[in-house]
């Protein structure tokens, strides 16, 4: 019997801007096989999203199918009629896109989305669907599975939204699952357990997927085969256990060496403790801050009695899952948002909390750079001009002097001297993000804040900008605050870490000290999640005590008591939900804020 | 939410009325002679003005005249016209001089908007569903030009071409009120078409940009992945998150239409109400001004609030709350 799917020399070409025609998949060719999981994996660019949309006869806009054949079952798809296309859609192949939130239709209800597909290709009538919907809302373990249809996308989380997608997709009982990124958005405990609730759907239904990402751990959990892209190319192609345990090609090596080992204690050199007697560079004592008008008592508040330092050269990475307070608590250091209660310090002078009440030299000192590269660069100014700015503005440089600053910076963050000329658009993602660091360093600041500055590049790219950001620490002396939520990414650069939950403080310390025993049960949670490259991981860490209780329960925010409680293996009821856990010192370079001891600790470690 | 949203959105448009009919009164005052020069003319004493002065009550403080004047509009008084558009009309009320105009101009941008609204809505919708087509094209091309054209210049070519040279329509819009049929409609026919392409190409391109907008999005390309036929992809997927922009859009542009009458009535002498506001100026006939300037005010005042609840209402995160 012919396989499920069979794409055979695939050929498509874009349309540049000049109308000429450029190939970006340029021969491509693989089968996939009913009940298989094949995954293609690849850097951005590498165009795996646009190999896995042919397989439902798409394009997207200003691409164009120049040769070869995707057969679905025997048929091409490309050369169909468009309305059987139209029919192969949502019935036999369905998608599963990168960002579940931008997919759903904000105006129209959960339920109809989901069922919408089924309905309208005849396939069930509008009870049916929707009993099915139920179905695999409970298989999906997505909460209130009878109502949940009625509700509207903003109205359920991002990892929710996800499986919902999931559901969507299979409410047509299809033949073939196109997943394209789809676990890439998700802190790595909705991760793990979207991941786990996409594969045994997968095998209930026994559907065939098709699976794309840029995660080669995550691809080892999943995938039964794997299509390694370069290029436009296939590099590599095999069983999941051959491509990993015995790549045979040089880029599937270079792709395995970016996957961030596990976060593990004694994998970063600590820098020396030589700093540690100075007044730190920066300090942040008991802030309490939050959104919202009114007075500090009625407004939300997100952080709660933050205490951090830290010294000069020396890096602080922040970590913790979407929506625990990150971003905010470096908007209240810039002064972007004034803290409640509590201050900010630097070099043991107090900053006016409010950013337009500093002076302009505290504000040199204190540089930003912004999550979403794409967006904080204004695309209608050239790279020279962006640059110019600050030198202007803190530095008083005239025009005459300014070139050759831009070149001396754009040197620093190992760009060639002729980027000036180009506009924003111009540039990938890692070099977009080069000049937005650029931008930061211009103003020669001494501290650096850095929110979630990787997130958004694929690992290899990822890569490489931490190992410019330690070669600049290393140069210019600058101090960081590094903002993650991938435990590996802030494990490989800073020398201490803070761990945030619900706002709070709960571990904090060395890098070596907090991924070590013993663990404040969320770090352990957090630690325990990140997927490792390894077949059969997934399975594992799901029977675990810790990924039973805490994965994937939402985040409370509580007046009294832990935070954790709700998720913790080791709450004590009647004590960690009516009283704020103590902070014990581990160590003097070790916190951990939690009503069980350090014995305690080990000795679960070790069970 | 959806509530409060909408309550902030009322008190702020009651506010600016509030904080333009201020203005209003003060740039009125500091207009140079009051009333009573224009009345007593060549012949004023400074006996006789104080006499006048006092009996119109433009003696009193101008805080005073303001509430007065305020109270009076608000209770449908428009007062009494102190000069009027020629000898023959001073002292009539000044409603009855508004009432025929406001009709006239109420007439005319009734018509600009029957036919610019369908009109502008449809070629908007089509181009952007076939952008890059020829109509597309053609349509992104006209109305580019025609933007970046004032009114007036609009208004002075439709007159060289259809009046002067082709002698097909009259180049005033003069109308006494007793003209019917045919007549009455080549009298209006230049303004109005001034005022057509000038709205119709603004709503035409923002209807273009806001559909092609929603269906570039993500989740139109996820209904056409799910095999959702065309036409329910625009009419339910589509349509449904560009309806609020549009009436938006709409509601915007018939507000700068406030602005175009007043130059299009006074290019071809219409007898609107801009153009007796025009008229007043000239004659200082200062609440004549004040009460055409309220008018105008208030439309624009009003269509801008309804273009804000139209995004408001439409944002599905304000009607279904968490
Ligand atoms: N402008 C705002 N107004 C009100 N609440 C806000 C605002 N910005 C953020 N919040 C809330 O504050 C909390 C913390 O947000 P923050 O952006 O600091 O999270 P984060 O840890 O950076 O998350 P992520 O990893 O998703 O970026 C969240 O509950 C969020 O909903
Ligand atoms: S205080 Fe209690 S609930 Fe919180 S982390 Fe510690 S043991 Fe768990
Ligand atoms: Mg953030």
């Amino acid at each position: 019997m012919a396989a499920l799917l069979e794409i055979d020399n695939l050929l498509i070409d874009a349309r540049t801007d000049d109308g000429t025609m450029v190939p970006i998949v340029k021969g491509v060719s693989f089968n996939l096989d009913r009940g298989e999981v094949v995954a293609l994996i690849g850097e951005s660019g590498s165009g795996k999203t646009t190999i896995a949309l042919s397989a439902l006869g798409y394009a997207k806009p200003g691409l164009e199918f120049s040769g070869g054949e995707v057969r679905f079952d025997g048929v091409d798809v490309l050369t169909m009629a468009s309305e059987e296309r139209r029919e192969l859609r949502g019935q036999r192949v369905a998608y599963l896109a990168q960002s579940a939130a931008a997919s759903f239709n904000p105006a129209l209800t959960i339920g109809e989305q989901v069922t919408e597909s089924a309905i309208l290709q005849g396939r069930m009538d509008r009870d049916t669907a929707y009993q099915r919907a139920e179905i695999l809302y409970r298989a999906l373990e997505l909460p209130d599975p009878d109502r949940l249809g009625r509700r509207y996308p903003h109205q359920v989380s991002g990892g929710q939204l996800q499986r919902l997608m999931a559901a969507m997709a299979l409410c047509g009982k299809p033949d073939l699952l196109v997943l394209d990124e789809p676990t890439t958005a998700l802190d790595v405990t909705t991760q793990i357990e979207v991941l786990r609730a996409f594969k045994s759907v997968i095998r209930q239904e026994g559907a065939a997927a098709l699976y794309v990402t840029h995660d080669l751990a995550v691809v080892a959990q999943i995938a039964d085969r794997i299509v390694v892209l370069y290029g436009g190319e296939v590099q590599e192609y095999g069983s999941a256990s051959d491509v990993i345990n015995r790549p045979n090609h040089d880029y599937t090596r270079r792709l395995m060496s970016a996957v961030r080992p596990p976060p593990e204690a004694g994998q970063y050199a600590e820098t020396t403790g030589e700093h540690r007697r100075e007044v730190p560079a920066l300090e942040v004592r008991n802030l309490t801050a939050g959104y919202g008008t009114g007075n500090a008592r009625t407004a939300v508040k997100v952080l709660r009695d933050v205490n951090i330092s830290v010294e000069r050269g020396h890096s602080v990475g922040v970590i913790g899952e979407s929506g625990c307070g990150k971003s905010t608590l470096a908007r209240v250091i810039s002064g972007l948002l004034p803290a409640q209660e509590g201050e900010v310090r630097l070099h043991g002078d107090t900053l006016h909390p409010d950013l337009k009440r500093r002076d302009r030299s505290d504000l040199q000192k204190i540089q930003f750079v912004f999550q979403m590269a794409d967006t904080a660069l204004n695309p209608r100014h050239r790279i020279d001009n962006l640059l110019g700015r600050p030198f202007e503005f803190y530095l008083g440089l005239t025009r005459s002097q300014k070139p050759e600053k831009i070149a001396e910076l754009l040197k620093m963050v190992e760009l060639p001297p002729d980027f000036a000329g180009r506009y924003p658009e111009e540039l990938s993602g890692g070099q977009k993000q080069r000049i937005n660091l650029a931008r930061a360093l211009a103003a020669s600041p001494e501290i650096l804040l850095c929110d979630e500055v990787i997130s958004a590049l694929d690992s290899i790219v990822g890569a490489n900008i931490i190992e410019l950001l330690k070669r600049l620490r290393k140069r210019t002396g600058v101090s960081f605050v590094f903002i993650s939520h991938d435990l590996s990414t802030v494990a490989s650069f800073a020398d201490d870490i803070v761990v945030l939950y619900a706002g709070r403080v709960v571990e904090q310390g060395s890098t070596n000290k907090v991924l070590a025993p013993p663990y404040h049960p969320y770090t352990r949670l957090l630690i325990s999640s990140v997927p490792e490259l390894r077949i059969g991981w997934l399975e594992e860490t799901m029977e675990t005590s810790e990924a039973k209780a805490g994965i994937d329960r939402v985040v409370e925010i509580t007046e009294v008591g832990c935070p954790f409680f709700n998720r913790c293996p080791l709450a004590i009821p009647g004590t960690c939900d009516k009283h704020v856990p103590p902070i014990r010192e581990i160590t003097d370079d070790h916190k951990i804020e939690c009503h069980r001891s350090d014995e305690e600790f080990r000795h679960w470690a070790s069970a | 939410m959806l509530m409060a949203a909408v309550l902030r959105r009322t008190a702020v448009g009651i506010l600016t009325m509030l904080l333009v009919s201020i203005l209003i009164f003060i740039g009125t005052s500091v207009l140079p002679g009051d009333v009573a020069n224009i009345i007593l003319g060549q012949m004023a004493t400074p006996e006789s003005l104080a006499e006048l002065r006092s009996k119109l009550g433009l003696d009193r403080p101008a805080y005073i005249r303001y509430f007065m004047w305020l109270g009076d509009m608000a209770t449908g008084d428009l007062g009494i016209s102190k000069a009027g558009s020629g000898a023959a009309t001073i002292g009539t009320p000044i409603s009855e001089l508004i009432a025929p105009r406001l009709t006239n101009t109420l007439r005319m941008t009734a018509i600009v908007a029957i036919i610019a609204i369908p009109l502008s809505l449809s070629l908007g919708l089509l181009a952007a569903m076939y952008p890059g087509s020829r109509l597309d094209r053609a349509i992104t091309f006209t109305t580019l030009g025609l933007i970046s054209v004032p009114e007036f210049l609009v208004a002075t070519f439709l007159v060289l071409v259809l009046a002067v040279h082709m002698d097909l329509l009259p180049a005033t819009a003069y109308i006494s009120g007793r003209e019917t049929g045919l007549k009455l409609l080549k009298a209006l026919a230049l303004p109005t078409l001034t005022l057509v392409i000038v709205a119709s190409s603004q709503i035409m391109r923002m209807t273009r940009a806001t559909v092609l907008n929603v269906l570039s999005s993500p989740y139109i390309e996820m209904a056409i992945l799910k095999g959702v036929p065309r036409k329910r992809i625009i009419l339910r997927h589509a349509l449904f998150n560009a309806v609020g922009p549009i009436v938006n859009v709409i509601a915007l542009n018939l507000a700068y239409l406030v602005s175009g009458v007043v130059i299009v009535e006074t290019v071809f002498s219409y007898p609107g109400l801009a153009k007796l506001m025009v008229d007043a100026v000239q004659t200082r006939d200062l609440p004549l001004v004040q009460a055409c300037a309220m008018i105008f005010c208030a439309t624009y005042i009003l269509l801008i609030f309804i273009a804000d609840m139209a995004s408001i209402l439409s944002n599905p995160r304000l009607r279904h709350p968490k």
